[in-house]
Order: C-alpha cells, then structure tokens, then sequence
C-alpha cells in the first residue's frame, strides 16, 4: 500500500497579514511558517495510522522552492517515508496540481491524501484538481476514513448533513477535522528525519490558469459599543434597529 | 455564449446557497450581454425548477434521475462537462458550499478552466476577469484574475443576499449517458441534521466557550439560540474536551461560518477562533474579561457574567419577539 500526503508550506495561524511589492506579494518578513494545519493534523496523521496497522508507505510531497524544506523535514520527523519537493513556486492550484499529479501517476498511489484546504489561499481544490488530472475518484471534506481491503469507507459533509460513502482504490481524499488527532514530532522521529531521502524534482510543463492582480486589508472594524450588563433591553434594540440582523 | 450555474439539491429542495449561485450566474450573465442556465441534478418538483427564474435562470437543465439524488463529485464532473459543451458556456458558476468544493475543482482540471473558490465580488471584466475572494483565513482579500478561456467562480455562502422576482424559468431535460463507471463513489447513507439549524447555513449562530465551565451549563446557551432562531457553536477548546460535539467547532481548522450575526459567549476570542467567524456581519462578545481579544474584533459586547446576562438576554428577546 502507497499513501501520498501533499503537503503545504503556509504561516503560522498567528502570523501578522501583511502585504509588500504594492500589495501585490505577501510579506514575510517576521513569518513564521508551518504545515498547512489540515494537511499536517487530518491528511497526515491519518496516513500515519494507516501505516502503522496496513505497513503502508508514506511519501510526501510539496511543491515549493528550497524554504519549503523545514516544513517537510517536519512531516517526515511525523513519521513521513520519504519526500519529494517539485522546485517551481506557483500560487495557481491548477499548476500545483498538474505537478502533483505527474509525479502521482509514476507512483501508482493507493491514496492521495490532502487538507481540505489551506489556510493561506483557501483555495480548497488541490485534492479534486489531482484526483482529475491522475483519473481516480475523489472524495471532499472528509472526516472518517476507514479501510477494509481494497474497499474505503468514508464520512463526508454534504449540504444540511453527512455521507457515509464507500470506494473501491485507489482514491484522493481532502480532509478535515475528526480523521485524526494531531501529534507532536518525538526526537526519535526529528533524528531520523535528517537523513530520510528528500528527493528534488523538476517541474513538468504546466499551465497557469489564474493570477493574483493585488492583495487587501480588510477595512478596520469600527470598534466595539459596549451595553450594560444590566441593560440587555439595549442590545436588543440595537440589533434590531441599528444592526437590522434580529 | 453562456453562463451556466450549479444548483445542487438536498431531498428535492435547492438550497439557499445555490440560490445565491443562481443570482450571482445571472449577474454575470447580465454583465457578458448572455443568458444563465442552471443545472440541477437528481429528483427535483417541476415548480421548485422553474422558481429559479425568480433569481435570474432563463433556462433549467433538469437530469432527473433518481442515482443523482446523493450526487458525487466524479458524476457531477461528467454531467456538468457535458452541459458546458452543450450550451457553450464560457463561465461556470458554483456556491463555494460543500458541494461546490467537492465538484468545481475537479471539472477545473477536466475544461482547464481557471477556479476562483469563494468569490465575495462579481467579476470586474475591465480589464480581464478579476474576482474578489478571502485569503487567509478571512485576515486579507485578493484579486484573482482567470486567464484560461473558461472560467469556473465558486461564491462564497451568505455573501450576497438573495432578492427573487416574479420570473419563470423554462425546464429542459437534460439525459447525458451515464454508465456504471461514472458511480465510482456509493453513497451509503446520508446522515441528516435534524431539529436543529445546520450551523454553516444558519443566519444567527450562538457560540460558547470555556467562559461556561462546562457541558452541563450549555442549556442557557441553547435557550438564546432557540429563542432567535439560531444554531449553537463552540470553540476548539470546549470540543477538544468533548463538552460539545466536535461538529459545533468553529475556528481556523473547525468549521468557518459567516452568518448575519454571531453571539460569542465566554470565548476569550484567540485569532484561529476569529479567522472561523471573522465574516460574520455582525459579531457580539459577551464575557466577563474586559481585556478579552474579542472585543476588539466585535461590533457589540457586553462585559459582564454570562451566567447572569444570557438569560437575562434571553428573556428580552422573546420578548421582543412576543413568545
């Protein structure tokens, strides 16, 4: 069994918004960064556990110049097998998954596990876009993923409610809260992580399909009007008739 | 030339959210001088089709067969690629609601058309088609521009607000050829939320946090929220310690909601809890911490104890509604 994780180099939920280049580029001066959350907590962790009772593979993959390498040096002290860093630098989800997607159709994967989105670009369409362009089935926003053979039994969000859905590998799953609890790196894993392969591949041609024109800051908020706590009556009218939300 | 919109369905209803994908699509279609075709699969009424009108659809699609009541996204590409060559559209147009973000990115790959997931503007066509949408997390915008010849927009849920009117669309039946290999994902069972408001669909959320000390005092909380109408929250803490459900989790990796107003008890506000909420219209704080970040990000607050304001809240909002 072979398990793709995709992974994402994003700031840390902390960091400070800030835009450089005439607002056109995100500023990372003073950024920290980490592991897009969803890849890291759901779609790795997850991949993990099914390592550890199917003696599955993990590879990783990031694409990404050289300042993704911490990053995916972390993913492999998780428990990562070996990682691939395709050496191009887009924000277009197309582009990221053609190369993905190249690399994928060499490896025969049995699972390609995603985040269900970033939290940098919120683009949400890596997983879908890769499942496309390799020619397997895709499954979104799932919370369970249990395997029985060859057969996956999922949990998904749908509109007003849930699915229970099952599919035959191999698969492309985007993941979200409930698929795994997030664990922390022992040294045992940082050691070994050193000198686990990291393997650097040129990107294939692809096409770019959108560009980002420029970045904004949300409009400062106005500030908070405080009521009484004894005068509740207050709020009350206020989201009513100021508000217009109740 | 067209613009042609997604509409998805749940047991025969087509959401608010596709709706607003409706109107958007017609917007659009407005504003490139051509016509808005919706989309619907599965077993829908003939009336509820045709009230697409209301929001704009000349024309309905209808591939009513009962296999696409639970839709999959891998069906919904190969339908939907299918309604695109048909009706030459040049736009595709999905609510950025669950389905929307299971099906938009795989019919991008399929027509190589360029996908803006979770538009909040139309397109500004002045100079190429450039689409508003958050970025991280809600703490900043950008401005994409779709340079593919199609294009795939994805709108954001409760962004733009519906105003129906008095048109009718025409229904057209629509039956692509579909075969055992375009059902590769089986639908099992379909797990509805009942009796309560579905949480990222709900206008009015009232959230909690470990300000409450613990399960047992959520009862306060459910009374507000049933007393306006609302759906209950809570923030990562109070799931991670199972006093609530992990599906009222709300924040940076729990649900993001963005609804008319959100009510925030006893939640200190730590910036993954906003960048769940941060879209919310309106935002109230309650808690007893005057220096609590979350005053900072809302637009009304009450420093005060929740055990004592809530119900007190409570009380003056029935009876402001008269119940």
């Amino acid at each position: 069994m072979k398990i793709l994780v995709c992974i994402s180099k994003t700031p840390d939920t902390t960091a400070k918004i800030a835009f450089a280049d005439n607002n056109t580029k995100f500023s990372e001066a003073g950024v920290q960064f980490i592991i897009n959350p969803y890849d890291e907590w759901y779609a790795l962790v997850r991949a993990l556990e099914l390592k550890e009772t199917l003696n599955a593979t993990v590879h990783l993959i990031t694409v990404g110049g050289a300042d993704t390498e911490p990053v995916i040096r972390k993913a492999l002290a998780l428990g990562g097998d070996e990682a691939f860093r395709v050496n191009a630098d887009s924000h277009d989800s197309y582009y990221i998954a053609s190369q993905i997607a190249a690399h994928a159709k060499q490896e025969n994967y049995d699972i390609i596990f995603t985040g269900k989105e970033t939290i940098d670009y919120n683009g949400s369409g890596i997983g879908g876009m890769v499942a496309e362009l390799v020619g397997i089935p895709f499954v979104s926003i799932a919370s369970k993923f249990e395997l029985n053979g060859q057969v996956a039994t999922l949990r998904r969000e749908i509109e007003g409610g849930e699915e229970v859905c099952e599919v035959t590998l191999p698969v492309a799953v985007s993941c979200q809260k409930g698929m795994a609890e997030a664990r922390i790196p022992n040294m045992r894993g940082i050691m070994a992580a050193r000198t686990k392969p990291l393997k650097v591949i040129e990107p294939v041609q692809a096409d770019t399909l959108t560009s980002i024109v420029s970045f904004e800051l949300p409009p400062a908020k106005a500030g908070v009007k405080l009521i009484p706590a004894d005068n509740v009556e207050e709020l009350v009218k206020l989201l009513h008739e100021e508000a217009k939300v109740i | 030339m067209s613009v042609l919109i997604f509409a998805d369905q749940f047991q025969g209803k087509i959401k608010k959210s596709a709706l607003e994908a409706v109107q958007y699509g017609a917007k659009v279609a407005a504003q490139l001088g051509t016509s808005a075709t919706v989309l619907v699969a599965g077993e829908v009424s003939a009336d509820e089709l045709a009230s697409l009108g209301q929001y704009g659809a000349q024309k309905v699609l209808h591939v009513s067969d009962a296999r696409l009541n639970e839709l999959e996204a891998g069906t919904a590409t190969k339908i939907l690629a299918e309604a695109v060559a048909k009706e030459n559209a040049a736009v595709v147009v999905f609510s950025h609601n669950f389905s929307g973000r299971a099906i938009a990115p795989q019919l991008s790959s399929r027509l190589k058309a360029g996908l803006v997931a979770g538009a909040i503007s139309l397109p500004d066509t002045a100079n190429g088609f450039v689409v508003k949408k958050n970025v991280f997390s809600g703490k900043a915008f950008a401005n994409v521009n779709i340079t593919s010849e199609k294009k795939i927009v994805s709108v954001l849920p409760n962004t733009f607000s519906l105003a129906p009117t008095g048109g009718s669309a025409s229904v057209e039946a629509f039956a692509p050829a579909l075969t055992d290999a375009d059902f590769r994902v089986k639908p099992i069972k379909v797990e509805t939320i009942s009796g309560e408001v579905p949480l990222t669909e709900a206008e009015i959320v009232v959230s909690g946090g470990r300000g409450l000390k613990g399960p047992e005092n959520w009862g306060i909380l459910e009374d507000l929220a049933h007393a306006l109408g609302a759906a209950t929250a809570c923030s990562r803490p109070v799931a991670d310690a199972d006093w609530r459900p992990h599906h009222e989790h709300v924040g940076q990796t729990g649900f993001t909601v963005r609804p008319n107003l959100y009510i925030a008890i006893g939640i200190s506000g730590a910036i993954q809890h906003l960048a769940g909420v941060n879209g919310s219209k309106v935002i109230v704080v309650i808690n007893k911490d005057p220096e609590a970040p979350f005053f900072k990000a809302a637009d009304y607050g009450i420093v005060g104890d929740a055990f004592e304001v809530v119900p007190k809240l409570t009380e003056a909002v029935k009876k402001y509604k008269g119940i």
